[in-house]
């Protein structure tokens, strides 16, 4: 049976070009790189942190590089006709910056086998589709250590967003962290349903500082919960994924930046050299994919001083956030003594560990 | 002082030139819009309403402009015979997503079959009663207890919304897919996909379907007894009553047509474009084609070409994003002027302005 | 596992709700002049950069928020000269100024992203708000909230106990009738499509300056829709309108408050159920009255032409 393809206008548009005589550009003519944004550049988060990394490549790279974004590209029946006309529009090397871009990408990129795809956070490569993604683990085993510090009423709060596995490495590792700090610690779980929402994220914070927790997490990606939480007065929050730092130096006391520069200016330099494979990068603080800003003085200087030890051995190899011994919440063994995880082991985590309280939703 | 004047029968000429007028003008003004913005209008503008038909990539956006207006002509022509009854259902995005969550419920039911035969028709079925059902609602409560069904059918919007997040998180999550929300991707899976029918022409089911309603909602209404039950009710209830028109059959009836033709929208859409349930998958097109209904007047070929052009700025739209650096707010603020000037302009076609000293009396 | 503290869950409801309870009292004397506005989210969200962009230029939240109301009620009134004067259709005509307003406000916004907003004063009335229990939940908020409060007294004083209120709604129930009483139809829509506007925009600055408080695109994130919602709820009541601001509001936070609270709690059912709960009052509404007398105003979303 003939395999059906959706957009076989593609396939039409692609032999179009051919017969045009690909690739539409000259050899000395600038690399155009091309980024799919799922929020608008002004979201004050995600995407605003993928446009800074574009800004990044367009200084480091100046004439040699052309960039062209599109924001809003909603997450479904249009997301494949923003990266086709992106191709149609010269474009050598596209970005796609959301998990749920990860058909249309994959779609595209087998209409397109001269020009380079990379897809953020997802699972699927191919001969010109390449993936990449942040160890934001990392980050939060250093944010569990400062909370677990911080916290005087031994309650942390984390807002999750959705019950994925890159939430929950999250959720484990700052908890991991500040009980080792702190062994009476408890977290507080609230899964918020979403990325971004201001108001609800005010919400769940709100709820959270009432169940008596002094210290907040978020992996959604307002400052609604920084405000709720400076409202509360004495209430300790970190940045998330933009540093925030209008909430300096409290109750922002440090921040998880997704620092997208370094790794998009590595892979146009890669598909100017001719050296550019699909690779599956998955970086972290080692290669300054996971910043953590500046941790202000309403930390301890000895906190401060641990966090930043912890943050050098991170980021020198020498220390993994989930290295065994490590249980399950069930109390089954996942890590023996010594054992660090493995990529897959992360990326397909779906439970908490031993101490934390409450379910994943299913 | 200016006063509007009543025509006895609605301007023929003006009712194909306020159109024009209202392109000519959003032009004119959008123009203004991106010399602030620091662009080329005269690019700008050849970008948006040129390129997708004439560019260097026409052979690619043309198409595409009838897989963007596919869902809305199909949606905006259900809605259109209820709102000339005078029965307005604004649910259909919510009619939109229960298609297609009720579709793709039938269909991964059946995952991984290959009766390609059985199962794609089976859910072209599911989607539309499941829209008609979410439409059905707000009819049967107008019907019984005289329920506002403007209200009801907005309130089922968010409900559909909600039973589209618990699919999406829970029942029809692909169980392959990392534990991330989202259903199977439809699209490419051989039994459920909805491709493209004719290569190269964008023309998937969907579309076909869309262009089959508009000729029978044409023949409808010329021709059929509902079609003309339809038309009196909307000139004057009272005189539908006299000529024998049940108004409680004709809300059920028009509202199961525009909740069914919403719901196979829903379901062309999530088995074509979009692929798969998720949490995002409405966007919008069941109160996008709502403006669609009212810029095609409610008549069948207006729709049509209302959605056509509705569809251009969309796509013309991502285009000036992408070649111009446009920023998309500018685009959505473009297509808000010309439903303005459109919906403004409109008034010259059943009213004459009058001037002068007369008109102030 | 924590218990909820009902106190505390109140005042967080109470300030959960405020922008809401704004928008949807505007909308609620929009629609009992007999128009129908859906173009609130619109309206709320220009209400919010403006209003922030105002609040950091004047350096003062005040400034902020008069400003806010400003651009509402002038993003309003396009859509009250369409369908007042140039009788375009109230559906199509609000749905299109939601798309408008969306645009318009980010684009606003482009150089506001990241900014903080303008300090604001908490007002804790003083004795009062030292008071157990009512304390709490009563005294101890910004300004707005008790303007939210007020604004709902002041609509219900206005709606019945004054002749003004006595003629919009008699304008929303039948304008033809009104028309022939010698009222002027058109004027005194287009002033409570402006209100509408204004308190829209007040709504949305109040997530911008006070709630979140920051700029950042979609920032009402849907909040319009729900002010509709309410306004349905409610019958068109302004009390019973607070009553649904807070349920409509407060359903969010009791699910995050039960999810904190470690109970497990199935969020969709949850977060559908007000929506259920309008139809139903709706249908009971409809039915009480035989069918005739609907709580919806006779002329709503009808467009008035006055032949002579």
């Amino acid at each position: 049976m003939q395999r059906r393809t959706l957009l076989a206008a593609t396939g039409a548009a692609a032999a179009l070009c051919a017969t045009l005589g690909a690739p539409l550009h000259a050899q000395d003519d600038p690399l155009t790189v091309g980024f799919i944004y799922v929020g608008p550049v002004g979201d004050g988060g995600w995407t605003y942190q993928h446009d800074q990394g574009r800004l990044e490549v367009e200084e480091h790279f100046g004439d040699a590089v052309e960039t062209i974004y599109q924001e809003n590209v909603p997450e479904g029946a249009d997301a494949a006709r923003a990266i086709t006309q992106m191709v149609l529009a010269g474009a050598d090397l596209i970005f796609t910056t959301s998990f749920g871009y990860m058909d249309a990408t994959a779609e595209v990129a087998e209409q397109f086998p001269d020009v380079k795809f990379e897809h953020a956070t997802g699972y699927i490569r191919g001969d010109n589709l390449a993936t990449y993604d942040s160890r934001f683990y990392e980050g939060r085993a250093v944010e569990g250590l400062i909370a677990g510090h911080l916290t005087e009423s031994n309650r942390i709060g984390y807002i999750g967003s959705f019950p994925i596995p890159e939430v929950i490495q999250g959720i484990n590792s700052s908890f991991l962290h500040a009980q080792e700090v702190n062994p009476d610690v408890e977290m507080v779980v609230v899964w918020a349903y979403t990325w971004f929402d201001p108001a609800k994220e005010a919400d769940a914070a709100q709820a959270l500082i009432e169940q008596g927790v002094d210290v907040i997490l978020q992996h959604t990606d307002s400052t609604a919960p920084q405000a709720a939480a400076e409202q509360a007065g004495n209430v300790y929050t970190f940045g998330q994924a933009s540093d925030m730092a209008a909430f300096k130096p409290m109750p922002r006391v440090a921040s998880i930046i997704d620092d997208w520069g370094p790794y998009y200016i590595e892979r146009v330099q890669a598909v100017m050299d001719g050296t550019w494979e699909p690779t599956g990068t998955w970086g972290g603080m080692s290669d300054g994919h996971v910043v953590i800003g500046e941790i202000t003085d309403a930390v301890p200087a000895e906190v401060k001083a641990e966090a930043e030890e912890m943050i050098d051995a991170i980021s020198s190899g020498e220390y993994h956030p989930f290295t065994g011994p490590i249980n399950k919440q069930d109390g089954s063994v996942w890590l023996e003594e010594g054992e660090v995880a493995t990529d897959e082991q992360l990326l397909g985590m779906d439970f908490f560990v031993e101490g934390l309280t409450g379910d994943i939703p299913s | 002082m200016m006063r509007l004047e009543r025509r006895p029968q609605p301007s023929e000429a003006w009712s194909w030139a306020t159109p024009i007028l209202a392109v000519v003008l959003t032009m004119i003004v959008g123009g203004i819009l991106f010399v602030f913005l620091g662009k080329d209008p005269i690019l700008a503008i050849r970008t948006i309403f040129w390129d997708p038909l004439f560019g260097s990539f026409a052979s690619y956006t043309r198409p595409q402009l009838l897989v963007k207006a596919g869902p809305l002509i199909l949606i905006a022509i259900g809605l259109s015979l209820g709102f000339r009854a005078g029965i307005w259902n604004i649910g259909a995005e919510g009619q939109y997503i229960m298609g297609a969550v009720t579709g793709a419920a039938v269909g991964l039911a059946f995952y991984p079959s290959e009766a390609r035969w059985l199962v794609f028709p089976l859910m072209i079925v599911a989607g539309a009663i499941g829209g008609a059902f979410w439409a059905w609602i707000p009819g049967i409560l107008k019907v019984r207890f005289g329920t506002n069904e403007i209200l009801v059918s907005l309130m089922l919007v968010y409900v559909a919304e909600n039973i589209l997040a618990y699919a999406a998180l829970g029942p029809l999550k692909n169980p392959e897919g990392m534990g991330f929300p989202g259903s199977r991707n439809l699209a490419r899976w051989d039994t459920t996909a909805n491709p493209e029918l004719i290569a190269g022409t964008g023309m998937h089911w969907g579309v076909a379907f869309a262009f089959i309603a508009v000729i029978a909602a044409y023949v409808l209404l010329s021709r059929h007894t509902l079609g003309f039950a339809i038309r009196v009710t909307g000139a004057s209830p009272r005189a539908a009553a006299f000529s024998g028109v049940d108004p409680k059959r004709l809300v059920i009836l028009a509202m199961l047509i525009s909740g069914a033709l919403a719901g196979l929208a829903g379901i062309f859409e999530v088995t074509g474009p979009a692929g798969q349930i998720s949490i995002d998958f409405g966007v919008g097109y069941g109160f996008t084609a709502i403006i669609v209904a009212f810029l095609g007047r409610l008549h069948p070929i207006g729709i049509l070409l209302a959605g056509l052009l509705l569809a251009l700025t969309y796509i013309g739209g991502e285009m000036a994003q992408l070649q111009l650096g446009l920023p998309a707010a500018a685009i959505q603020l473009f297509q808000g002027m010309l439903l303005f000037f459109l919906l403004a302009l409109d008034v010259l076609t059943n009213f004459r302005p009058r001037f002068g000293a007369d008109a102030a009396a | 596992m924590g218990d909820i503290n009902p106190i505390l869950l109140l005042a967080s409801l109470m300030v959960a709700s405020t922008p809401i309870l704004f928008a949807a009292l505007g909308e609620l004397i929009v629609e009992r002049a007999g128009v129908l506005n859906l173009g609130v989210e619109g309206m709320m969200i220009t209400g919010a950069v403006v209003g922030f962009a105002a609040g950091v230029g004047f350096g003062s939240a005040t400034m902020g928020f008069i400003a806010a109301a400003l651009a509402g009620a002038a993003l309003s009134l396009i859509f009250g000269v369409l369908t007042q004067y140039l009788l375009s259709n109230q559906v199509a005509t609000g749905l299109a100024l939601t798309l408008f307003g969306l645009g318009l406000a980010s684009l606003i916004g482009q150089s506001y992203v990241g900014i903080r907003a303008p300090a604001t004063v908490r007002l804790d009335i003083p004795l009062l708000s030292d008071l157990p229990v009512l304390g709490r939940i009563l005294f101890r908020h910004d300004f707005l909230v008790y303007l939210g409060l007020g604004m709902v007294a002041a609509v219900w004083y206005f709606l019945n106990r004054t002749r003004a209120g006595l003629i919009l709604k008699a304008v929303g129930e039948n304008h033809e009738a009104a028309h022939a009483l010698g009222y002027k139809v058109v004027r005194i829509r287009l002033a409570a499509i402006a209100f509408g506007g204004a308190m829209a925009g007040l709504g949305g600055a109040y997530l911008s300056i006070i709630r979140v408080p920051q700029w950042t695109e979609g920032l009402t994130a849907g909040a319009g829709w729900i002010a509709l919602a309410i306004v349905v709820f409610a019958s068109w009541r302004p009390i019973r309108l607070l009553v649904g601001a807070y349920l409509f509001g407060g359903i969010t936070v009791l699910q995050l408050n039960l999810q904190a609270a470690g109970a497990r709690v199935p969020v969709e059912i949850l977060s559908m159920s007000p929506y259920l709960v309008t139809i139903i009052v709706l249908v009971i509404l409809s039915a009480g009255r035989g069918g005739a007398a609907l709580g919806a105003p006779g002329s709503l979303g009808r467009s008035f032409h006055a032949s002579r």
